[in-house]
């Protein structure tokens, strides 16, 4: 099968949809005529044009409250946000707007609206550039939330996120955009709120999504020729958010690690550990396991950045402790 | 520019229906009858009733925490409101918004906000939408002084301005952002004067002449039309109330009485009363007749809202997502 990066498997998948669908377009920062600073948008303002692919100015409020505004009057936008950390200039009209719209009116307000938002540490970009702040977008209810980590998964979990009538935010690792993987030319779409058992293994489970889904297998891959056998979860939408996979697996396991790049405290992880705790804890053998980010802001030096990461390493002593103890 | 009568007399009948369903929402939450807050739109009736009358019934609006006004002149249905402000299930928002979320998409009200200044980009982003369709309708967004001050109003009268979009940025300039005089924390008296950093005409108008708005909201609406792109306009106007229903004595403690008073004085629907006689369009009958036939309304709302049921607890988890919510 041919290869695509991650960027043009979601690049493909939105050129599909907007040709398919006249009321689709996109807006952003440098989206246009530039292509995305990571390629989000590559040769989409060629082929559609100024007014369905739009530059905006920096003003983030005004990307997400404009895109808010024709979402609920016909049209089905498409607002990317340049990183993660710039969600924090648009933060009202996404938590008190876009993701209120539809419940405040009393289910009356359809809001078919995709938000993009490249993100990500290890790029030595320093703390304003590199957080990874999805938790506080699960804890908002009114959106759903995907993390693709695979060229496959963003085009398909894209197209869904298009289709939907709701708000999606689709955090989207910049380490990821120039990696490669299999894309079949056919339009498919992946259901939000499914995980994938990224690798079968019976010692430990490792649950896990985006970039660090790559670490996760790495480290997986690694401990098999120790004998220690890990199955990897990724769980591609933190919102919803596919339970029943990972209850299925600890009650296999009996031992589940939760791993993210996001800061530890009040992560992603905190929720799912207690979802596990909630359901399955006279399965587990061992207590559950958190690997994130240390709290600190995401530090410049490279010795400094890698310390605080969860590396390949880290996350093998880590399942090693638990399995071993 | 010449009005119909029935044009005047309709754009009269509304600002009494403003009027007086405000004076029985302030009543019945005196009363404790009404739980939550209400923020009263008695004193800026003619502001509502001046630019909603200049559009048509597809065009959009997007209101304030101060929206019962806003509502009424774009046609809501007193009955549904009142159930709302009641937290009735057969309210607009089916108990969920309360008197600060009120939207009816039917009608182009794309919500009531509870956050000041945020309906800016919303307003915008319906005209975007407007103009990708390839429509003429325009959109509407009102805000306060208090919005104009928020970092929102500048991106998005900029994002407006540049793509020339047909959305009307209505300033209702009541002077205050809760006990705060404009003069106190503004650079500028008249916030229409940032028309010019945006490269689009202003219009600074009394906001407790009707008709003056009206025309300064047709010109805007024109010129959106024919795809000139934004206008802003000024309404300089006072509330009578505070800015909330239970401010009670503390609204004297931050602005004078004889200032209120004085205002009073300037009542924008006594004004439009008195043009109206004067005209010969209205006689003190006909007014009391008005009078008397949206008293039964407003009976009648407050009726329906007392007889109708509270929404199920469980209705609390519905109309998350469309199609439900997964989770």
């Amino acid at each position: 099968m041919r290869e695509l990066t991650y960027a043009e498997a979601a690049v493909e998948v939105i050129g599909e949809e907007m040709e398919k669908d006249g009321t689709i377009f996109y807006m952003g920062e440098d989206v246009g005529r530039f292509g995305g600073v990571y390629g989000t948008t590559k040769g989409l303002w060629e082929r559609f044009g100024e007014d369905r692919v739009k530059d905006t100015p920096l003003s983030e409020a005004a990307i997400i409250g404009y895109a808010l505004g024709a979402a609920i009057t016909g049209m089905r936008p498409i607002a990317e946000m340049m990183f993660a950390d710039l969600l924090c200039l648009a933060m009202d009209q996404i938590v008190n707007q876009v993701a209120k719209m539809r419940y405040m009116s009393g289910g009356k307000i359809k809001v078919p609206l995709l938000i993009r938002v490249p993100l990500g540490g290890l790029r030595r970009a320093a703390a304003q550039h590199s957080q990874h702040l999805e938790s506080w977008f699960v804890h908002t209810p009114g959106l759903k939330i995907i993390a693709p980590s695979s060229p496959y998964d963003v085009k398909g979990l894209l197209k869904t996120a298009i289709e939907e009538n709701n708000p999606v935010i689709s955090f989207e690792h910049i380490m990821l955009y120039q990696t490669k993987g299999e894309v079949p030319e056919e339009n498919y779409a992946l259901p939000m709120g499914q995980a994938e058992v990224k690798r079968e293994g019976r010692d430990v489970t490792v649950i896990t999504y985006s970039l660090m889904v790559h670490r996760c297998l790495s480290a997986a891959g690694k401990l098999s020729k120790e004998g220690i056998d890990v199955e990897v979860i990724d769980l591609k939408s933190l919102f919803p958010l596919d339970i029943e996979t990972v209850i299925a697996s600890v009650k296999k396991t009996n031992k589940v690690a939760i791993v993210h790049q996001a800061s530890l405290t009040g992560g992603v992880g905190a929720e799912i550990g207690m979802r596990i705790v909630e359901a399955a804890f006279d399965y587990l053998d061992s207590p559950v396991k958190r690997i994130g980010s240390l709290d600190v802001p995401v530090p410049f030096s490279p010795p400094l950045e890698d310390f605080v990461v969860p590396t390949e390493e880290k996350i093998a002593a880590e399942i090693k402790k638990m399995v071993r103890r | 520019m010449k009005l119909e009568k029935e044009k005047l007399l309709e754009m009269y009948e509304k600002m009494v229906r403003i009027r007086k369903f405000e004076v029985k929402v302030e009543e019945l939450h005196i009363q404790g009858i009404l739980p939550g807050l209400k923020h009263l739109y008695i004193g800026e009736e003619a502001v509502a009733v001046g630019i909603v009358s200049a559009l048509g019934e597809n065009d959009y609006i997007a209101s304030t925490h101060r929206g019962h006004g806003h509502c009424i002149a774009k046609g809501s249905d007193i009955k549904k409101m009142m159930a709302e402000l009641y937290g009735k299930k057969t309210g607009y928002c089916k108990g969920k918004g309360g008197s600060m979320h009120i939207s009816d998409i039917e009608i182009g009200i794309l919500g009531a906000n509870g956050i000041v200044g945020a309906n800016i980009p919303i307003a915008g982003g319906a005209a975007l939408s407007i103009k990708l369709r390839g429509s003429d309708e325009v959109a509407v967004s009102f805000f306060g002084d208090g919005g104009a001050n928020e970092g929102i109003f500048h991106e998005g009268i900029n994002l407006a301005s540049a793509w020339r979009l047909p959305v009307i940025f209505v300033c209702e300039n009541n002077q205050y952002a809760i006990s705060t005089h404009q003069s106190r924390v503004t650079a500028i008296s008249n916030i229409g004067d940032r028309a010019s950093s945006y490269g689009i005409p202003k219009s600074i108008v009394d906001g407790m002449d009707v008709l003056a708005i009206h025309q300064a909201a047709s010109k805007a609406v024109k010129w959106a039309r024919e795809g000139k792109g934004p206008t802003l306009v000024e309404c300089k106007t006072y509330r009578f109330k505070g800015h909330y229903v239970g401010e009670g004595s503390r609204e004297l403690s931050y602005r004078p009485e004889e200032e209120l008073e004085e205002w009073k004085k300037r009542c924008p629907i006594e004004k439009f009363e008195s043009e109206l006689i004067e005209k010969n369009i209205l006689t003190c009958s006909l007014a009391k007749k008005i009078s008397d036939k949206i008293d039964g309304e407003i009976e009648e709302a407050v009726k329906f809202a007392e007889e109708s049921p509270y929404p199920d607890p469980q209705e609390a988890l519905d109309d998350l997502f469309f199609e439900g919510a997964l989770r």
